[in-house]
């Protein structure tokens, strides 16, 4: 993400607004100062590069997230986004199970792959049992099975360069008055190669349901849910975001949430 | 440790002649008023953030196939088609139309666990709800760590909030003392104040950036320990959230005593850290 984008002038100026602002209680006052485009919400928004930059400091690159036993399995794993895309790829590979399925792994890689669900599954396996924490502030506890991303991306052998992993998704979601936009989400390479960044397709001890991101979907336990993109189409390996979407690494990144979902 | 009596004559009157005295040092007034900007946009970007997904609950997780919630806020509709807001706390609903869960003008309703005029933004936005409790969040902690090694260094955290043998012995004629509207104006804090400056300054601060920290899925990683002390991330998330309220309760309290003490000369001496205290006659005397 971009460095800190702080100076005097404009910190004074954020400071000066924001107290003059205080007894405006009722807010209404405030509302166009935080919104996205605004300079005030550039600096705001800085805070997440700090946030980002302390946890990369503070917490260990393999440090994993917390585990639970099978007993904490106390609901199916609640949906939530995209639960049952439209498009029409996506409904012809539904159709026949996904045996057609390709995992896309292309970009900053020596080797591109194109991998089956097949091929994914008879990679090694890792079984985890965590709690999934939606951006909305709910938790849910449930036990994902998949190949961890790093393993796939040894396999496609990734370039010095690379910086970032794109996932790019089949399902749709509104942007703009009329438009969508396919979903898609960016991670860095300490959470791409992180041992519970896993690529899923089992939960709770079965194929994994649509409803939940079939065929394969990322997970990321140290990072809210909006990280773990759903219905995966591709992944790419790049050293830039600024080309993907409005530039901001992500789906709801691009509607103003935080690139980094660590907190 | 002696204490100052009142000055019948001078109750009647904040005019009266008196001493001024330095009172609160640049350390307690620089971040008394960072904390005070801190917490408007901390607070009302926070019921912005418990909007987007108004249940508290118990444990690790949200029990959506279970019930582990304490309380929800949301709009309910009635057999008769109309929709009413209904808090529940703790298995009791109340009815909050117009102000929890159903809010906004009759013509005009929005169903939203807190109403407009309670978060930043006024309209639905989580992600802008975020970004602006972030950033105060760091301000937050930063100015707590200046406070706490700045008021160790000069004294305040044990002469003024750490409450002695004294202030203990002094609270019971103190409370009452508060109850009949008489306040010590001595330029020290009774034994009154130590305790609610020292709750809120070495607990309810504490606890509120440890337990933001524990909603964090990256902290529980680098830092299990602390879901693990709070229970889980969801009852991190309702104390969170509690905390918050006794923080509003002290608020109001804290202003009622500010006006009641002499609105002008606390504002002073929270300002330029002049105090003025009431004339040394009666010393030693509690009325």
């Amino acid at each position: 993400m971009s460095a800190f984008q702080l100076n005097r002038r404009r910190f004074l100026t954020a400071a000066g607004v924001t107290v003059s602002a205080l007894p405006l209680a009722g807010c209404d006052a405030l509302d166009g100062l935080m919104g996205t485009g605004s300079s005030v919400r550039g600096l705001l928004a800085s805070a997440n590069s700090l946030t980002y930059r302390a946890q990369r400091l503070l917490v260990p690159a393999d440090r994993l997230a917390p585990e639970f036993a099978e007993s904490e399995i106390r609901q199916g794993q609640r949906p939530n986004g995209s639960t049952d895309p439209g498009d029409a790829t996506y409904l012809a590979l539904k159709q026949e199970d996904f045996a057609g399925y390709r995992l896309h792994v292309s970009g900053l890689v020596e080797r591109p792959l194109h991998l089956t669900l097949e091929e994914l599954r008879n990679m090694p396996s890792r079984t985890q049992i965590t709690r999934h924490d939606c951006v909305e502030g709910w938790s849910c506890i449930a036990k994902w099975s998949g190949v961890a991303l790093a393993r796939v991306l040894d396999e496609a052998r990734v370039k010095a360069e690379a910086r970032y992993v794109v996932f790019h998704c089949f399902d749709s979601m509104p942007l703009g008055l009329a438009g969508s936009a396919a979903y898609y989400t960016s991670i860095d390479m300490v959470d791409a190669r992180h041992p519970q960044t896993i690529l899923a397709y089992g939960l709770n001890g079965a194929a994994l349901p649509v409803a939940n991101g079939a065929p394969l979907r990322v997970r990321v336990e140290r990072q809210l849910g909006y990280k773990m993109a759903k219905y995966i189409r591709a992944i790419e390996v790049v050293a830039d975001l600024a080309p993907f979407g409005r530039g901001r690494g992500g789906y709801w990144e691009d509607l103003g949430y935080d690139w980094y979902a660590g907190i | 440790m002696d204490t100052a009596g009142h000055d019948s004559e001078s109750t009647a009157s904040d005019t009266q002649q008196g001493l001024t005295i330095s009172r609160h040092r640049l350390t307690t007034r620089l971040t008394h008023w960072a904390w005070a900007g801190a917490l408007f946009f901390l607070i009302l970007s926070g019921l912005q953030i418990f909007n987007a997904h108004p249940a508290l609950y118990v444990g690790q997780q949200s029990g959506f196939a279970f019930d582990n919630s304490v309380l929800s806020i949301g709009p309910v509709r009635e057999r008769s088609g109309e929709v009413r807001g209904l808090t529940t706390v703790f298995g009791l609903s109340f009815d909050t139309t117009g102000v929890l869960g159903v809010s906004g003008p009759e013509e005009e309703r929005t169903y939203r666990a807190f109403p407009a005029w309670l978060t930043l933004p006024s309209y639905q936005d989580l992600a802008t709800g975020r970004v602006v409790h972030f950033f105060f969040a760091w301000i937050f902690a930063a100015v707590y760590a200046v406070w706490l090694v700045g008021s160790a260094v000069n004294g305040h955290l044990r002469r003024d909030i750490l409450p002695g043998l004294a202030d203990i012995r002094a609270l019971p004629a103190t409370f009452v003392a508060h109850l009949r509207f008489r306040f010590e104006h001595d330029g020290r804090y009774n034994s009154l104040q130590k305790l609610s400056y020292g709750i809120v300054l070495l607990v309810f601060f504490p606890l509120m950036i440890a337990t933001g920290l524990t909603m964090s899925p990256g902290m529980n990683a680098g830092w299990p320990w602390l879901v693990q002390l709070f229970g889980g991330r969801q009852t991190a998330r309702t104390i969170h959230f509690a905390v918050m309220l006794l923080l509003g309760g002290f608020f109001a309290v804290h202003i009622a005593m500010v006006f009641a003490a002499g609105p002008i000369n606390e504002m002073r001496s929270m300002i330029t850290g002049r105090y003025r205290v009431r004339r040394s006659a009666g010393r030693g005397e509690r009325t």
